[in-house]
């Protein structure tokens, strides 16, 4: 058989996304620059998600309706994914309408029960048409920033929005990390940066080394439950306790709350603002708010994030003197409460000269930008860490730590069973994640449940459960009956995450909805999922075609040219097939491909003279 | 398949010894990251992603391993077939200067005389630096396992200690 091994084709642009609590952006290097991408209304999309009754409608266009029709109108909802009510204080329920259920919270509007991932997932889609018309193509794939400190469960959720969206998420990245790329990248300097990241509803802290080209996370430390909206919310009460005012109409309260954060953003540049606000029924609220009487009301606030701080200096073992250069990130830290603070902490002046609200998404452009390929391989380098400790519960509640916080991923450990009674065919496990030694104050994650151990006498059947955490954060589960060899299947049942099928069903309501045929989705993802493997199978043969015998070589071939038939037909279930045939006649070849890989790695040989 | 059964040091083609180069341990994990990491992976094949995914966990693991004396020790003795965690003896001069240690510890804790910690970190730090001078003689030099077994038991206790200072010392700042 003939085979053309083809030149790799240029891959598609990917993008870098900032899906923030406030704004979110879309990022792409275009000409070897990263860019953000502007729409109609510039480069901010407001985190907002109205449901009219004949459309759902994104950012500027949203965010008029939230002080009008405040139950049908979602901002923040960052602060929702992967979270239940029982998570939310009181601040962050209203102005909405919850359902009554277990695990994440779902808003009633309008449009019936809709899940944050769904919200979530209306953003996302917004900035990938955007970058697709910036680009005048679909975006190839799209890294999504998230905060270092979120859990496995609001990863997930995360990454549930961009399939949703029809993204193809090439990694979920922590946005401190991706600050430090654009700054490490942009100052070419070497050492030990602390990033401060105090979004609108989350603040992280990350102090990362960077030598050799390699982005090195020591610790993180932060707190998903404080941000800029948390500024807005204490002044707002302030003001209501300030004018005997009780309670408030959800759309009073939104009016206030508007106020407020301008009021907020004005502080940053003036000593003093004065502010009237338009309440229903003809009322009104008139104030003059002074820069220090804000402070003198956040200051508590401030000092919140420095508990973190100093956790994370700990788990890096490092003292204060020893950071280089702190950099400041997300818009809240444009307040000059923030700026002093940090700058009297550290003893020096933070950088600042990449604009905050951005510089998450351009550093997230540049992750996807080497993700696809469009560097050289081995430009740089990034080991980050998982934020919180997972662990399993045990007998009488208690946690056992399997996996400790601050660890570089990926890693993977493995922990032994044994059956109790005989023939015992189950088990099942139940995944936390935090730091306190109760299961009930840890994080509920997923209940796992193992099927299919081959039936023993109680206490023979050893079984290894080994919980692997991907270089997202993301948590997977195998188990194996050491004595049989035989894989145990796993199911989970995710605490707070949408199962499989309520993904299903909302991936086929968002089609019944858009009058798309799911099928005609179906063929494209499965083609373009076809596409990446023949070219990545492609590129292995232009390598290391020397590594395959003739026999193992036409195997190959053979199952190449099946798929390129198949994708000439409509089917998808064909395509998939031929994709798991392409997959298994090329498993030895990876193995050996990978074996060699180390062995150049250590022969002494840089990356670049191999490359050429 | 990957897995765990190339011992940690041929897997970074380091000799397997207490002594070891941290510096040349570092580039090596670092040069084989930037081969097997998953990002490194994103335009390969399923297959050659899962393979990534394993290489660069492994690559952690044994890193973790060898940086960490202790760990380093924990494991050289495991390769030579002596379990370091089995009921072996201590030497009672031993357990006693740490019974004292640990009493001075608790009371500077109740106290919270940040001072009377800072000493004792120092001693803490002198008595684990000698630890491990002594582990590299009788691991490389005298091969004698037994020995280097009660040493690691002795090290295991003080970084007990050292982390609980630590927490103790961050909880103090807050």
């Amino acid at each position: 058989m003939l085979l053309t091994i083809q030149e790799p084709t240029p891959a598609a642009q990917a993008v870098g996304i900032d899906l923030g609590t406030t704004h979110s952006l879309v990022a792409a290097v275009i000409g070897g620059k990263a860019a953000v991408l502007a729409g109609d209304h510039g480069v901010l999309l407001p985190s907002v998600v109205s449901y009219r009754p004949d459309r759902v409608e994104v950012g500027h266009d949203a965010r008029r309706w939230q002080t009008e029709d405040p139950q049908n109108t979602i901002v923040s909802v960052k602060r929702y994914l992967g979270r239940a009510l029982d998570d939310l204080p009181e601040e962050f329920r209203l102005p909405y309408r919850f359902a009554k259920r277990e695990g994440m919270v779902r808003f009633e509007t309008r449009a019936g029960s809709i899940s944050p991932v769904e919200v979530s997932a209306e953003i996302l889609k917004v900035l990938k048409a955007r970058a697709a018309q910036a680009l005048g193509n679909e975006p190839g794939g799209a890294v999504i920033t998230v905060p270092a400190y979120f859990d496995d469960a609001q990863r997930q959720a995360t990454k549930d929005a961009a399939r949703l969206a029809g993204l193809n998420l090439l990694r979920l990245l922590n946005e401190p990390t991706a600050a430090a790329i654009a700054y490490g990248l942009d100052r070419e300097t070497e050492g030990i940066y602390a990033v401060y990241d105090l979004g609108g509803g989350t603040f992280d802290f990350s102090i990362l080394k960077l030598t050799d080209g390699v982005f090195e996370v020591l610790a993180t430390s932060g707190d998903p439950m404080l941000g800029g909206d948390d500024f807005d919310q204490t002044v707002c009460r302030f003001l209501m306790a300030q004018n005997g005012i009780d309670s408030l109409e959800p759309v009073d309260y939104r009016r206030l709350l508007e106020a407020t954060r301008l009021a907020k953003e004005q502080l940053s540049l003036d000593e003093q603002v004065s502010v009237e606000v338009e309440l229903g029924r003809g009322k009104k609220l008139s104030f003059v708010l002074t820069r220090q009487t804000f402070e003198q009301l956040t200051a508590n606030l401030v000092q919140r994030t420095f508990v973190s701080v100093r956790q994370a200096l700990s788990l890096a073992g490092l003292a204060v003197k020893e950071i280089q250069e702190v950099v400041l990130v997300g818009g809240a830290t444009r307040m000059p409460c923030i700026r002093r603070a940090v700058a009297e902490f550290f003893g020096k002046l933070p950088l600042t000269d990449l604009d905050p609200d951005q510089v998450v998404a351009i550093g997230a452009a540049l992750q996807a930008d080497l993700l696809v390929g469009n560097r050289a391989r081995g430009d740089w380098l990034l080991l980050d860490v998982i934020p919180l400790s997972l662990g399993i519960e045990t007998l009488g509640g208690v946690v056992e730590k399997i996996i400790p916080r601050n660890s570089t991923l990926p890693i993977a450990r493995s922990q032994e069973f044994t059956t109790w009674k005989t023939g015992q065919t189950a088990m099942s496990f139940h995944v936390v994640q935090g730091e306190r030694e109760l299961a009930r104050d840890c994080r509920s994650l997923a209940r796992f449940e193992l099927r299919g151990i081959p039936p023993m006498a109680a206490g023979v059947a050893r079984v290894q459960v080994t919980f692997q955490v991907d270089a997202d954060g993301l948590l997977s589960v195998s188990a194996r009956e050491i004595n049989s060899g035989v894989e145990a299947s796993v199911s989970v049942i995710p605490s707070y995450g949408l199962s499989e099928e309520e993904i299903a069903q909302m991936l086929k309501d968002a089609f019944a909805h858009a009058q798309q045929d799911l099928e005609a989705r179906r063929l494209s993802e499965q083609r373009a999922e076809a596409m990446r493997l023949l070219e990545a199978v492609e590129v292995a043969l232009a390598e290391d075609r020397a590594l395959l015998d003739e026999a193992q070589f036409n195997v190959i071939t053979q199952a190449l040219e099946s798929l390129r038939t198949a994708m000439e037909g409509r089917d998808w279930q064909a395509i998939r097939n031929g994709i798991e045939a392409l997959n298994q006649a090329t498993v030895e070849f990876a193995a050996q491909r990978m074996d060699q890989s180390i062995r150049r790695a250590l022969a002494g040989r840089t990356v670049e003279s191999i490359a050429e | 398949m990957v897995t765990g059964e190339r011992n940690y040091f041929e897997f970074f083609q380091l000799p397997p010894q207490f002594a070891l180069d941290l510096n040349e341990l570092d580039s090596r994990y670092r040069k084989i990251q930037a081969w097997v990491h998953p990002d490194k992976a994103a335009r390969l094949s399923e297959i050659e992603k899962r393979l990534c995914l394993q290489w660069s966990t492994l690559a952690s693991e044994a890193y973790r391993t060898l940086k960490r004396p202790l760990e380093r020790a924990r494991y050289l003795l495991k390769l030579y077939g002596v379990d370091p965690e089995e009921k072996g003896e201590v030497a009672r001069e031993f357990l006693l200067e740490q019974i004292e240690q640990r009493e001075a510890f608790e009371q500077a804790l109740a106290n919270r005389d940040l001072k009377a910690l800072d000493r004792l970190a120092d001693r803490l730090q002198a008595a684990m630096d000698d630890l491990v001078g002594a582990l590299a003689f009788l691991l490389d030099v005298d091969r004698n396992y037994r020995q280097a077994a009660e040493l690691v038991r002795r090290l295991a206790f003080l970084e007990t200690l050292w982390d609980k200072g630590n927490c103790a010392r961050t909880e103090w700042s807050e």
